[in-house]
């Protein structure tokens, strides 16, 4: 665990139980206690962190973008949202967001895609840390499905086409992920896919879990909808 | 090139020709070159659809990958389906609906159980459905992952604002696929009834199956 100064967070730091800083190109996992909360922080602008999630108890229950995405009726994800399992269960709750972009549509990059865009080379990619990541926890290729992208803003314009947006997350912002259950979360801090950048210069990001209040009762992301209370109606019933 | 070789895909020559039922589940191998036509026989019909290559079931269909190689959500004629190893799986040769839903995904008992109310999770779903269809290959819920929900109209805004809205799929609407790789496909013929997915109506698909034309 490294030292780092937690100047810049506005979390008490006697209720931090990990705090370490992921270079560019690297990946990470780890497994967040419910109740607790994973904030992730872009350092220096961050182009793209791909983001993987699983029931730690049982990882046969995961991320479903799709689900996540109808039952909130948005494919990009904001506070105040969720991150919906495949069981209608909530993984992890948005609690804080300061860029407001996060993409659940296109997926990650991989040896092929940044060949493409870098030219040849020892490019660390996120479908390969998924697989090593995954591998470290007799997971593997079958444990992948279509991903979420933190920092990083795609728009579907009229006629369903992609764009890529530049800029959208600043250095020092964040996303807080209150875990709902526990949570294991695998991520790759590799620059998105459809980042047309033509320098492979993935930046670093931090990420501090610490222990968080429990919600009240008016808790924006457990009541802002019928269907995030039904969902945790779903998900409570795991732990009664 | 679907039209130069339309006259050669009549029911004669199929090796394959049923009726799927509202509501049930479907698979089969689809052999490199075949071609698979759904028809929505009754309009407005959500045919959610995996696929997988049948020689290697972990590499399989991939919506991420498909979308962002042609840079468009949705699918139509000369859309390729990618999988999750970057391969094309199937090619989309002819489409008379227009375009197909590459990001609802399926329904479940438990995601209907959110969206609609705790008693919905008791009605069938598509990912019953995707679990019959993969059982006999030795397969299971780690294969289930986000499909194509053909003949299904889900319109997603620029800030990312979407909804499963009323259909645009005439009744006798065709799609066909032609296998570039030997593969196994999955269908749900899909039973929601709390939105208007299937016109609140679940109706029977017809799935017809021929070699390649014109090498035969």
């Amino acid at each position: 665990m490294s030292m780092k100064s937690t100047k810049m967070l506005d979390i008490d730091p006697a209720v931090i139980t990990w705090d370490e800083v992921i270079p560019g190109g690297s990946y990470w996992s780890r497994v967040i206690k419910r109740g607790t909360t994973l904030r992730i922080i872009d350092l220096e602008g961050s182009r793209g962190v791909s983001l993987l999630c699983y029931n730690a108890d049982n990882v046969i229950e995961r991320y479903n973008a799709a689900d996540t995405a109808k039952i909130q009726f948005n494919a990009f994800l904001k506070k105040g949202m969720v991150l919906y399992s495949d069981m209608g269960r909530v993984l992890c709750s948005i609690t804080e967001d300061t860029g407001g972009h996060h993409d659940t549509l296109t997926g990650c990059s991989n040896v092929a895609t940044n060949s493409a865009k870098y030219g040849e080379g020892d490019w660390k990619n996120s479908r390969d840390n998924f697989m090593l990541a995954l591998a470290k926890r007799n997971m593997g290729k079958k444990d992948i499905f279509p991903n979420l992208n933190l920092f990083s803003q795609v728009v579907v314009e009229k006629e369903g086409d992609l764009t890529w947006v530049e800029g959208a997350s600043k250095p020092g912002d964040f996303i807080d992920l209150r875990a709902e259950m526990n949570v294991l979360v695998v991520l790759s801090n590799c620059p998105h896919v459809l980042d047309p950048k033509p320098t492979y210069e993935p930046t670093p990001i931090r990420v501090v879990v610490w222990n968080s209040p429990a919600p009240a009762a008016d808790d924006l992301c457990r009541t802002g909808n019928p269907e995030a209370i039904r969902g945790f109606q779903n998900t409570d019933a795991l732990f009664v | 090139m679907a039209l130069a070789t339309e006259h050669l895909l009549t029911p004669d020559t199929a090796i394959y020709n049923q009726v799927l039922p509202a509501r049930k589940p479907w698979s089969r191998v689809i052999k490199k070159g075949q071609i698979l036509r759904i028809v929505d026989l009754g309009g407005n019909q959500a045919v959610d659809f995996l696929v997988y290559n049948a020689d290697d079931t972990s590499e399989r269909y991939s919506a991420p990958d498909t979308i962002r190689n042609q840079g468009n959500i949705f699918l139509t004629t000369g859309s390729k389906l990618y999988s999750n190893d970057g391969n094309v799986m199937m090619t989309i040769r002819h489409d008379t609906c227009g375009r197909h839903d590459t990001s609802g995904g399926a329904c479940s008992c438990e995601s209907n159980s959110v969206r609609f109310g705790l008693d919905k999770r008791w009605q069938h779903a598509c990912v019953e459905n995707f679990l019959m269809a993969v059982a006999p290959y030795g397969m299971g819920k780690r294969d289930l992952v986000s499909n194509i929900n053909f003949f299904m109209n889900v319109p997603v805004s620029k800030d990312g604002t979407l909804e499963i809205v009323d259909g645009i799929s005439e009744p006798g609407s065709v799609v066909e696929l032609q296998a570039e790789m030997n593969t196994l496909v999955a269908i749900s013929n899909c039973p929601q009834m709390n939105n208007p997915c299937n016109a609140y109506n679940p109706t029977p698909i017809q799935l017809i199956i021929w070699d390649t034309p014109g090498e035969a």
